[in-house]
């Protein structure tokens, strides 16, 4: 697939552009023209409230929302479209799925398989979707399990294990198709406080290795330690963005200011509450 | 009421159950009443229960019960899940026009009782066509209008045979039931997490695919119980195959015997004890079934060795 030459990707061109991407969910305009670059190995957060559109950006960018406007390329190759000479042809099925190989995906909700082990949650796409030799999957998965930490769990099903460790099962699940870009959507967020680090550990991990990856978070901590540039949006655009040295502690708009002092006062919180929390079962034992 | 000083310190719990005199009434009353029935079984000689058994293990009733009621239940239902799944997932289909002759299929053969559509295959199919051929569609026509010898027919079924065999009846039931489990496939379906078929779609699994590898066997949590009441309503519903006509059926040879010996209710006792033994045996088969399509479900790890750990939270 060719692209014009202001969009083709080189080594040192962007490994994800969106151009002016547009959504409407029933009239409803979630998405009003989103620019972004992600270059290669680069650590993108995007920050903004609820109904930001944060999420929803993401969802487009492998397609579990097909856009109404603007264009995205992954790799040069334009999401979800044949562009020939200047017509746009929906792309088929099984081209879709193709697309999407090549992106793996962290869901806030896990969304592991129940009827699968461990180990077969992570070996299913490979074996089925990439025809990968069974036994080398099986070895795959193992080497990947262990480097989420979860070396001992192969066997157990999700509903054995907390969310922290579902959650690093799902990540090892995308890595097992080796994509060349990971999205996570708010991949915390559902859980208990006291297993967020080790799921942010992974991520960081995955971060050092050059792993190109887009974080939809609001873990602030991880954000201004990892992320190499930050993007906040709110209703449906990108209000500023730049590296997180600037964005987070030097924000330019009232909206993403207020945003922060939010999301400060929350972090406090709930520091406090952990806090207050182990006070008492320390004095419990 | 005072408070006790902290002094005495209670110690283990050791309480009385709260008493339920009802359900000692109620136990007698039932003991009295099967004392009652099995006096009667024995003091009454028409119940005859030597007779029913001597029923149930003549040879045209054991070859009814095996031909016609055990494989046409089984011939039927594997017709009825297969068919029943393949019209629920046209049913939810986005082409509009599979979604069409899905709700069609359904409406129809949900809407006929199996008696009259059996009756129908039985002698009506025959008599409107009394054969049919498989061939290019419109090619006798084709060839007669241009002269041709070669007609364009691959192979004819003999209607008129064919309707009056067991098979026929098998597909009757089996079309009757695809209807009904469509419905049932089609809850189980969509009782499954939208993320599932999400996070499919997100490793690059095509639809199909992931219906096949992710959506149906968790939906056959769903499905397998009412299946197991639907392949349970079959085994009586076999009994219908007598409109075809198909005489090779339990119940039709078990009151053959009855009306042409005059043991009228031991010939239905044989019929009974038959089908209880059926239903039973298939409600341990459906244990089975129930328990594998329950895997990583439940809050029993399947595997001793990687028991939940304490305090964990599941999703």
């Amino acid at each position: 697939m060719t692209v014009s030459d202001s969009t083709r990707t080189g080594d040192d061109q962007p490994l994800v552009r969106a151009l002016n991407v547009m959504k409407s969910f029933h009239g409803n305009e979630v998405l009003k023209g989103i620019d972004l670059d992600v270059q290669r190995g680069q650590v993108v957060c995007l920050l903004g409230p609820s109904g930001s559109g944060k999420t929803t950006f993401l969802r487009c960018i492998n397609q579990l929302e097909s856009i109404d406007g603007g264009r995205i390329w992954v790799d040069g190759d334009l999401v979800g479209f044949r562009d020939d000479g200047g017509q746009l042809h929906h792309l088929s099925d099984k081209q879709v799925a193709a697309q999407r190989r090549e992106i793996g995906m962290v869901f806030q909700r896990f969304n592991l398989f129940p009827h699968m082990t461990a180990l077969e949650n992570i070996c299913e796409a490979p074996i089925q979707v990439r025809g990968t030799d069974k036994k080398q999957a099986r070895e795959r998965a193992l080497d990947l399990l262990r480097q989420v930490g979860l070396g001992d769990k192969p066997a157990a099903y999700p509903a054995q294990l907390s969310g922290g460790q579902q959650q690093r099962v799902a990540i090892a699940r995308a890595l097992a198709m080796d994509p060349k870009l990971m999205l996570f959507d708010e991949p915390t967020s559902a859980l208990d406080p006291e297993l967020v680090g080790d799921v942010l550990k992974v991520m960081r991990d995955l971060a050092d290795q050059g792993m190109t990856m887009i974080v939809v978070t609001h873990e602030m901590g991880f954000a201004r330690d990892v992320a190499d540039h930050v993007v906040f949006m709110d209703g449906g655009v990108v209000v500023e963005q730049g590296s997180p040295a600037d964005v987070i502690n030097n924000p330019q708009h009232e909206r993403t200011r207020s945003f922060l002092k939010r999301m400060r006062t929350e972090d406090e919180e709930a520091a406090a509450d952990a806090a207050a929390a182990d006070a008492a079962a320390d004095a419990e034992a | 009421m005072t408070t006790p000083s902290t002094d005495d310190r209670p110690g283990l719990i050791d309480a009385r159950p709260v008493p339920h005199p009802g359900r000692w009434v109620a136990l007698a009353i039932i003991v009295i009443l099967i004392a009652m029935m099995i006096s009667s079984f024995i003091t009454n000689p028409r119940w005859d229960f030597s007779k029913a058994f001597e029923i149930m293990v003549q040879t045209p009733v054991l070859e009814g019960l095996v031909k016609g009621t055990i494989v046409g239940t089984i011939g039927a239902m594997v017709i009825g899940i297969i068919g029943g799944v393949i019209i629920a997932i046209l049913r939810l289909s986005t082409n509009p026009v599979l979604r069409g002759v899905s709700f069609v299929y359904t409406w129809f053969f949900r809407g006929i009782p199996r008696l009259v559509l059996l009756a129908m295959i039985g002698s009506g199919i025959g008599f409107l066509y009394s054969k049919v051929d498989f061939g290019v569609p419109f090619g006798q026509q084709f060839a007669s209008w241009l002269g041709l010898s070669q007609d364009f027919t691959f192979f004819t079924l003999n209607v008129n045979q064919f309707s009056s065999t067991l098979l026929a009846g098998i597909v009757g039931l089996g079309l009757s039931e695809a209807a009904y489990m469509a419905e049932i496939a089609r809850a189980g379906i969509l009782s499954v997490d939208k993320g599932q078929a999400e996070a499919a779609a997100a490793l690059g699994m095509s639809r199909g695919r992931a219906m096949r590898r992710i959506v149906l066997p968790q939906a056959m949590r769903v499905i397998v119980p009412p299946t197991g009441n639907e392949a349970i309503a079959m085994v009586k519903d076999t009994s219908l195959l007598s409109a075809i006509p198909i005489i090779t059926e339990l119940f039709y040879q078990t009151s053959a015997i009855g009306n042409r010996t005059l043991l009228i209710m031991p010939a239905f006792v044989a019929a009974t004890v038959w089908y209880l033994l059926i239903g039973s045996v298939m409600m341990v088969g459906q244990y089975f079934l129930e328990k594998r399509f329950g895997r990583g479900f439940g809050t029993k790890p399947t595997n001793k060795r990687f028991a939940r750990p304490a305090g964990a939270g599941g999703a």
